[in-house]
């Protein structure tokens, strides 16, 4: 991979057809290292990119079923092993009166699983991203919508990703310095 | 959906004005932190709450001196108002995760433009019900007690005990509450750090929103977390008050002792949640001038909420009275015409006629929709609710098994100061989250408009 100044290039678009359009046919055309930018989100955007993520239920299955067991057996290890209590001969295992706390501890963990593992898996925080760097790109938040195409990607080529990009009639098309 | 529904929804009141755009959505919300200028009733509002907060701080403070003697409890009444409040604020916060979570798996998208403030609502309501029980434990700095951690003193929490289990739950329902207002609040906070013109509000907005960029990629996840999260607290907030209704149920205490609690709580914590939530809305969206977004619509659809969930409350009273009288148990039935006719009757009375009787004027359209009354009626429910925990609280415990160990419970001014200075720090808390927190999800609110819609090809 060539090392190089230039990030990528951006393309400023209006409406979210427009957008998911553009995004369409960029993927079309080959491009693979691309991303799209929206103020809120966007079923078709994202697979318009060819985008389809499965890791976060994953993420918080993982967290519920830690949570869920280590809730169980601290109250078991408590209970059973490390400080019994002999209450008239009724079970230390008493596994109905467990499954309060159980269940709490699921969704704890399960619900920060959730969000800190969006969090790592979308790469935040970040505090300094190139994109920021493209003065436009502050109207990202509110009501434009942009396309990049990385300078990482295979078919990039300055000049010929440009021409590629105003053929999408953009409203504004912008080099992202690195 | 046939057509006959789809020309009811139509005729009902939109959900957001016509005419917004995207633009015009993000200017009109994100003003009221950013550009507008802190009106004078902001100023007034927050004084007075302040003030009522430095009266919890100092009846708290005084609570520290001289301990839980300054209250009105004793036995038999144990518990008193700190656990009614306790189960009253924890009840009121139900309402923004009902709104937030299930309304967003119910596909119910008038909520997106109230479940931010309700969420805050619920914040402050949880951190107002916590309070009461640390304050209630006579010695409150030994309160991490509660938590499992290993001790020299080598014990453990009972974890067959309601009032653990509470810890458990009120603790989850906390931060996982937290997590969700947090993660709606990231792309907004986003919008907030590139409108901002103020360097320090910049900085503040940009650290918080994370470096949140809007990519395709990052919303998929984030939708996927969010509806996940949401997923998650359907059953976190049903088992919240299932399991501080196990704080009386499990109990043998007459009138304690019934398997229609838990449903019968959780119904009851809606019902007063939503009271709070337009109690809320009604003076914010006018003093902001958001009736565009906070339509007539939703407060016809809360008062609906209400009117459904006070039903279910009344059918719990009446099983309450029916199996006082079908069980056959002499204390139960003497619980009963305790509370008819013993000495705190009257406020049973007014129990009924605030959350039975005066709500049923929601049946009436007109009134659904109009502010003041419906304002009245709030609030006339949540002190229903309120008496509510007063008569399962103290009428049940004054007078159980043993005439010998009967007495009254009477509230001191330490009782009440605490209580209002708990209304006075959750309104303090509302103020400064209007100012500095854009109070309506922007972002949600934009996917709400027509041009939204990505038309298929």
């Amino acid at each position: 991979m060539k090392r190089t100044q230039i990030y990528g290039m951006m393309a400023e678009f209006d409406t979210p057809d427009s957008i998911v359009h553009a995004a369409r046919l960029t993927h079309e055309a080959g491009y693979r290292r691309i991303d799209a930018y929206s103020p809120f989100p966007i079923e078709a955007l994202a697979e318009a990119i060819d985008f389809h993520p499965t890791d976060v239920p994953l993420v918080v299955l993982v967290g519920g079923i830690i949570g869920g067991l280590s809730g169980f057996f601290l109250q078991y290890w408590i209970h059973v092993i490390n400080y019994p209590i002999n209450v008239g001969g009724r079970p230390l295992n008493s596994w109905p009166a467990f499954i309060v706390v159980t269940f709490e501890m699921t969704i704890l963990f399960a619900g920060i699983f959730a969000v800190l593992g969006m969090l790592a898996l979308n790469g935040l925080p970040m505090p300094y991203h190139p994109v920021f760097n493209v003065p436009r790109f502050a109207f990202a938040s509110k009501d434009r919508f942009f396309l990049i195409i990385f300078s990482s990607d295979p078919k990039y080529e300055p000049a010929e990703t440009r021409r590629f990009l105003e053929g999408l009639n953009p409203r504004s098309i912008a080099e992202v310095p690195s | 959906m046939d057509d006959r529904a789809q020309e009811l929804i139509n005729k009902q009141a939109p959900v957001i004005e016509p005419g917004y755009t995207f633009g015009t959505v993000t200017d009109k919300i994100s003003s009221i932190v950013l550009t507008r200028p802190t009106s004078n009733g902001w100023f007034v509002g927050f004084g007075i709450a302040f003030l009522i907060t430095m009266g919890l701080l100092y009846s708290v403070g005084y609570l520290f001196v001289r301990g839980v003697g300054i209250w009105g409890v004793n036995i038999p009444v144990g518990w008193g108002f700190a656990i009614v409040n306790f189960v009253w604020w924890i009840g009121i916060g139900h309402a923004g995760t009902l709104i937030s979570a299930i309304l967003l798996l119910l596909r119910q998208s008038w909520r997106n433009s109230i479940n931010r403030f309700a969420e805050a609502m619920t914040l402050f309501a949880v951190a107002c019900a916590g309070m009461f029980p640390v304050l209630h434990l006579g010695r409150p700095w030994l309160a991490y007690w509660l938590f499992p951690y290993p001790n020299t003193m080598k014990v453990w929490p009972q974890f067959r005990s309601p009032l653990v289990w509470d810890v458990f739950a009120v603790s989850t329902y906390a931060t996982i509450s937290l997590l969700f207002w947090f993660i709606g609040l990231i792309p907004d906070l986003a919008t907030l750090r590139d409108r901002s013109e103020n360097r320090a509000a910049q900085i503040v907005y940009g650290m918080l929103a994370m470096g949140w960029r809007g990519s395709a990629r990052h919303w998929a996840r984030y939708e996927m977390a969010y509806l996940l999260l949401a997923g998650l607290a359907t059953p976190l907030v049903l088992s919240v008050h299932t399991v501080v209704s196990f704080d009386f149920a499990i109990g043998i205490v007459p009138g304690w002792h019934t398997t229609i609690f838990p449903p019968y709580f959780v119904a009851g914590a809606i019902y007063s949640g939503f009271a709070m939530v337009l109690m809320l809305a009604i003076p914010i969206r006018k003093f902001y001038g958001l009736e565009d977004f906070i339509t007539d619509r939703h407060l016809n659809n809360s008062a609906k909420v209400m009117l459904a969930t006070g039903l279910i409350v009344a059918y719990g009273y009446g099983i309450e009275a029916f199996m006082g009288w079908y069980s056959g148990n002499r204390y139960d039935a003497f619980l009963l015409w305790n509370r008819l006719h013993g000495p705190y009757a009257f406020f049973y009375y007014l129990l009924l006629l605030c959350n039975i009787g005066i709500p049923q004027v929601l049946w009436i359209k007109k009134l659904r929709t109009s502010p003041g009354w419906l304002f009245l009626i709030s609030g006339i429910i949540l002190m229903g609710m309120w008496l509510e925990r007063f008569i399962i609280v103290v009428v049940s415990l004054h007078r159980d098994f043993l005439t010998s160990s009967w007495g009254m419970y009477y509230p001191t001014r330490w009782d009440w100061m605490t209580y209002i200075g708990t209304i006075g720090f959750f309104l303090a808390c509302m103020f400064l989250f209007l100012r500095v927190l854009p109070m309506i999800s922007i972002f949600e609110m934009r996917t709400l408009l027509p041009e939204a819609e990505v038309k298929a090809e």
